[in-house]
């Protein structure tokens, strides 16, 4: 069973990096706590989503800002979703890139929005990458017949 | 905790729900946002409640038949609504104007209505109260704003004992509020002595409870109309 505390402290630990580095915030962990024996893949379903919707709206966003005359109401409407669905789930970074966006898209501001566009993609595929590893992780622990250390 | 024995459930319209006549209060999500509408949806159910989560303002009034194009009054007996809590920003209609629309229902103004938002905005909270909006939560939601749905809800729902306490205001009685995890009191739920072991709070005083910075605004103005009164 060595093994599976091994998975256990690297699940800790690489939990308690991503929340001292801004990754993840409270919510990620109402989330955690939601999640019981009759709904155990909780998590993962609602970041799936996450990605998902992410993904989306990454495509809207980069076509909204190609256009000749940007629709900066649009853009907003976008930001604001993503900001919103980053907030529920806990991703902090990404939450604080659309924060920043909006600005630029109240001041139409196309210079500032593209840059948000790229800051907000790098964030994205960053979290993604580091959830992704988290439920890696999870899978292993359970596969070797460990449980998730309690949040 | 009160479970259902048995629960089936049926598909009217594409409205996946189970039936209404069990002990369970009914609550109506409205969010556009697929992410949330996981979110809200896991809380009320962790929180005994029966969901059915739509994606619109126009699919709740078609839920709850009030959709003037479908013209359909009879709608959906016996899937009583109990509750409704709405997102404010949707594309369409507004949250804001679905509370509206169910206000001006004689069938449905009786329904408790809950406004969420992103946005902490004075202005917005106050129009949404003044509506006749029950309360406002900031998003992201919390499990204990959700367990304060409780103190709204229409249905008389008895859990092994009768209400006592004179409210008039319908209320659920739920045990599982009192061993929640949750520190700080829970003022407004409670108003017989089902609660020994917290610092009973009658209704007809006006409790602060113990208010975090990150709660709704609208919970300090709600305590002075508290107790359950309406």
């Amino acid at each position: 069973m060595d093994g599976v505390v091994q998975l256990q402290k690297q699940l800790v630990d690489y939990i308690a990096s991503l929340f001292h580095e801004g990754f993840l915030d409270e919510q990620f962990n109402q989330l955690q706590q939601l999640q019981d024996e009759s709904n155990p893949d909780f998590v993962v379903e609602v970041v799936s989503l996450f990605f998902e919707d992410s993904e989306r709206l990454l495509n809207e966003l980069a076509k909204a800002l190609e256009q000749k005359t940007i629709d900066f109401r649009k853009v907003d409407a976008h930001v604001h979703q993503f900001k919103g669905s980053s907030s529920s789930i806990g991703a902090h970074r990404v939450q604080k890139v659309c924060i920043a966006f909006r600005n630029y898209c109240e001041e139409q501001n196309v210079e500032g929005c593209l840059k948000c566009l790229q800051q907000v993609k790098h964030e994205y595929s960053l979290v993604r990458n580091k959830l992704e590893t988290l439920f890696q992780l999870e899978k292993q622990i359970i596969a070797a017949g460990g449980s998730l250390p309690a949040t | 905790m009160e479970r259902n024995v048995f629960v089936s459930r049926r598909r009217i319209d594409g409205f996946d729900v189970s039936p209404s006549d069990s002990a369970e209060a009914h609550v109506l999500a409205v969010d556009d946002s697929l992410v949330d509408r996981k979110f809200i949806e896991k809380l009320l159910k962790i929180s005994s409640f029966k969901v059915t989560a739509v994606d619109s303002g126009r699919r709740a009034l078609q839920f709850l038949g009030l959709d003037e194009e479908t013209s359909s009054s009879v709608g959906f007996d016996g899937l009583k609504v109990d509750l409704i809590i709405t997102d404010y920003c949707m594309p369409g209609m507004t949250g804001y104007e679905l509370l509206k629309k169910i206000k001006e229902s004689s069938n449905f103004r009786e329904i408790p209505v809950v406004i969420m938002s992103s946005e902490n905005v004075i202005a917005r909270i106050d129009r949404c109260l003044e509506e006749g909006a029950e309360d406002f939560f900031v998003k992201p939601v919390k499990l204990s704003d959700v367990k304060r749905l409780k103190d709204y809800m229409m249905r008389e729902v008895r859990f092994g004992s009768t209400n006592s306490g004179g409210t008039n205001k319908r209320k659920l009685q739920e045990s599982c509020d009192l061993t929640s995890s949750e520190p700080s009191i829970s003022s407004l739920s409670s108003s017989s002595s089902d609660s020994p072991s917290r610092s009973p709070i009658s209704p007809s005083s006006a409790p602060s409870s113990i208010p975090t910075p990150l709660d709704s605004p609208v919970r300090r103005l709600k305590m002075t109309n508290a107790g359950g009164l309406i």
